[in-house]
């Protein structure tokens, strides 16, 4: 009995998140029945897609204890490889292999960084961050990169059957995510390391790989996501992808993943993106200015967290 | 008996719906030293968290003699400032101050005295600064980080800013828990002096040496009722401990030098260095065996546990598990040859307080699971056992593990390990900080399991724990083993005079 109520009370919040995402809904639809139009609901889990495959990333990277701020570097650099590879070849597999493999790589010195060198994950990412984004730049000479192979633009612009191909990809992470945080060793390791990191090395835990691999887990769903913005886009843009890694810190931290480590659920931040998704499409859709929709994401932050604060409390 | 100073009557407080004071009572005479015991969860901070403000009563009332016309009037405590201000002063368990900040900044803070266009004004805080830090016979610059100050002197400061409210009462929680027995003695004559100056102590403390050393009076709480007052000279140690518990200790028995095995070694343990200026120490741990490793702090037992554990892998040296030499570089080695570790500081490197008790006793065993994807089933079957076996109170599997008391918290860490099935475990400090009741189970756990097999190597600082548990003693000093004792041998007097360097091995 009391198992089952303190399960109750720990998915209460996804359910309110969940809540708010139908009365949001409910309202658009009222103000613009365009909403509901089918065309739209597959924009939104289109333009969601991408950040909520990332945005599983660094859920794990906050629970950790971390951050990764370099994912909107790592969206537009890996992208840009992508995009550069097909270019060159015009091998779809050659080029999303490039591509994961910057993201391999960043993820990976991100990790080495941070736990071999002791960096803070914050230094260390803010570093990474700007050295990318200047990299993408020197490499383009400021100029998009476009390819013709239409199999690569598939990537983000395709379908099976109606479903786009960028969501399911993102049902896969999803997956990949919950069954990897809840199901599995290496999950329990995640929220040990991030509740107290001392504590974990004296239980054995080997602390520097586990945040090695989920750095670098972060880089290959980050990479993923770049393709898909990559080749939704149509071309490679050396400016792609600013202030991407705060739309996934936001979503983490609306969707109740605590920044001090070792709390949060991967359901919880992708209800936090499909909130910010459906907050954003409904504001555009009705008129709303884009500087109007900054304010009523900012103020979304601080009720949902301040909401779970005082949940926590009761 | 002198005047009465703050007297309580009736109080009760309750936490989410758990009462954690029912109708309780206290009175505090001038110049008296009042011990406040009880097990952990008894209510005894409690009690004093509301006396000084912290806290706000469910019922009850509080009366304090006014310090003009002398008379007792009653009084509700709305806040830790008005606490103060009405020389109500708690120096507490978890050190408050600001690590950012220097001596005289801490003392006076919130109430810096101000110069022209309100700045601060530095020197006059140094000097009032100074003047408290006399009281406490602490002779530092006011203007000194605190940061670098060893935990003794922490805790100076701390009472030096209780003192500096002009206290009439002053409540010390667990004060010696992290001091060394110098700073200890230097607590103790600060509290004298304060006494004498009629400055009424309260001191809430689980070591009974220091409650019949220091107190006058001692008031027993359990779970969350009062108990009794008694005077000190008047009572005795097994008297208290059944008040305390409500029942008489059973203690596991204890073999003796005879009934060791001494033919079979588990752990061998050669030519070790613990400090750059030591000279390398050899012991062996035989099976079945309680060994007690006994020094002052800064002997180099817990260095020489983070040794043998990998947490600091030795350079030179060398470990035979079962006779055969093992190479430990971390931990995962070191419980790949069946060691275990239960640490000194069980909050910050025992036990992932925010995560649920159920997690905490797996986190080592997970390791050793042969699949990477957990099963709920055998994991829950884990769990439980342990939960049985060591008797652990709490609510359910998935209840924080912070929310646990001390003894609790210790049982789950020593679960983590024995669900590894360890041949060997070092237990530091195993009942720092817990209550008589939870020591003494486990106490007569750590019996069970040498019976079981295993060996078990036990840190103590505790002379009478030392004594009473262990089979053999190793006594060490200054990163040396200055005495290797039989139980028959291990007298007050010659593990103090090893621990004092005096016999070197």
């Amino acid at each position: 009995m009391r198992e089952k109520k303190k399960m109750d009370l720990g998915s209460l919040r996804e359910l309110l998140l969940i809540g708010v995402v139908i009365i949001l809904c409910i309202i658009w639809t009222i103000m613009n029945p365009q909403f509901i139009s089918m065309n739209n609901v597959t924009n939104i889990l289109r333009q969601g897609s991408y950040t909520a495959i990332a945005a599983v990333g660094m859920t794990m990277v906050i629970i950790i204890g971390e951050i990764d701020l370099s994912a909107g570097s790592l969206i537009c650099a890996s992208g840009l490889v992508g995009a550069m590879v097909c270019k060159s070849t015009n091998n779809v597999v050659l080029a999303v292999s490039a591509a994961l493999l910057v993201g391999v790589v960043v993820g990976g010195s991100n990790g080495v960084l941070c736990a071999v060198g002791k960096l803070p994950g914050f230094i260390a990412t803010l570093a990474s961050m700007t050295v990318l984004r200047g990299l993408a730049y020197i490499i383009t000479g400021g100029n998009s990169v476009v390819w013709t192979n239409e199999a690569f633009t598939k990537i983000g612009t395709g379908y099976v059957g109606i479903v786009p191909i960028p969501v399911i990809i993102m049902l896969v992470v999803i997956i990949f995510g919950v069954f990897l945080t809840s199901k599995l060793r290496f999950g329990r390791y995640i929220y040990a390391v991030g509740g107290n990191m001392e504590a974990s090395r004296w239980s054995g835990i080997a602390v520097v790989k586990v945040k090695i691999i989920v750095y670098m887990i972060m880089g290959v769903l980050t990479s993923i996501a770049g393709l898909i913005v990559v080749t939704r886009l149509g071309s490679g843009q050396p400016s792609a992808g600013q202030n991407f890694e705060m739309d996934c810190i936001t979503a983490a931290v609306v969707g109740g993943t605590s920044m001090s480590g070792g709390r949060g659920k991967i359901i919880g931040t992708v209800v936090g993106v499909l909130l910010l998704t459906v907050l954003t499409n409904g504001m555009t859709l009705v008129g709303i200015n884009t500087y109007w929709q900054q304010v009523f994401k900012g103020i979304i932050i601080v009720v949902s967290v301040l909401a779970d604060t005082h949940t926590k409390k009761n | 008996m002198s005047e009465v100073v703050v007297k309580m009557e009736g109080i009760s407080k309750s936490f989410a719906g758990i009462k954690a004071l029912d109708h309780v009572q206290i009175e505090l005479c001038k110049g008296e030293v009042h011990a406040l015991m009880g097990e952990n969860g008894a209510g005894k901070s409690t009690l004093m968290k509301i006396m000084t403000g912290v806290y706000t009563k469910d019922e009850g009332f509080m009366y304090l003699r006014d310090e003009i016309n002398g008379e007792m009037r009653q009084i509700e405590i709305k806040s830790p400032l008005m606490a103060q201000k009405l020389g109500l002063s708690m120096v507490f368990q978890e050190l408050n101050l600001l690590e950012n900040m220097n001596i005289g900044e801490n003392i006076f803070i919130g109430r810096e005295p101000v110069g022209t266009a309100t700045m601060i004004d530095k020197k006059v805080l140094n000097e009032k600064a100074k003047k408290e830090l006399e009281k406490v016979k602490l002779d530092i610059n006011p203007s000194t980080s605190v940061s670098s100050l060893s935990c003794g002197q922490k805790q100076c400061v701390e009472i030096a800013k209780a003192l500096s409210f002009d206290a009439r009462v002053v409540v010390f929680d667990e004060p010696t828990a992290s001091l060394s027995e110098t700073e200890s003695r230097t607590l103790f004559e600060i509290i004298r002096e304060l006494r004498n100056k009629g400055v009424c102590i309260v001191y809430i403390s689980h070591r009974m040496e220091e409650v019949f050393e220091l107190s006058d009076r001692i008031t027993v709480f359990r779970n969350g009722t009062y108990i009794d007052t008694v005077e000190t000279s008047k009572v005795s140690e097994a008297d208290l401990i059944k008040m305390m518990i409500g029942r008489d200790l059973e203690e596991g028995k204890k073999k003796g030098s005879a009934y060791i095995n001494k033919q079979k070694t588990v752990l061998s343990v050669r030519n070790v260095t613990i400090f750059p200026n030591s000279s390398p120490i050899s012991f062996e741990l035989h099976e079945k065996e309680i060994l007690g490793f006994f020094g002052l702090v800064g002997a180099g037992r817990t260095e020489l546990s983070r040794a043998i554990f990998g947490i600091d892998p030795i350079g030179e040296g060398e470990i035979y598990i079962q006779g055969s030499k093992v190479h430990i570089n971390c931990p995962r080695d070191a419980m790949d040859v069946g060691i275990g570790l239960v640490p000194e500081d069980r909050k910050g490197l025992g036990l992932i307080l925010g995560m649920s008790i159920k997690d905490n006793m797996l986190l080592s065993k997970l390791g050793q699971l042969k699949s990477r994807i957990l099963n709920k089933k055998v994991l829950k079957e884990i769990t439980g056992t342990y939960i049985d076996d060591l008797g652990i109170v709490l609510r359910d599997e998935n209840q924080e593990v912070k929310e646990l008391s001390g003894g609790n918290q210790q049982k789950v860490v020593i679960a983590k390990w024995l669900a590894m099935t360890p041949d060997i475990l070092i237990l530091d400090e195993p009942t720092r900080g817990i209550d008589v009741g939870a020591k003494s189970e486990i106490y007569t756990l750590m019996r069970k399991l040498t019976e079981a097999g295993k060996s078990i190597i036990m840190i103590s600082s505790e002379m009478a724990e030392i004594q009473k548990v262990s089979d053999r003693v190793i006594v060490m000093h200054e990163g040396n083993i200055t005495g290797e004792l039989s139980i028959e041998e291990a007298t007050k007097n010659s593990i103090m005079q090893a621990a004092f360097g005096g016999i070197k091995a």
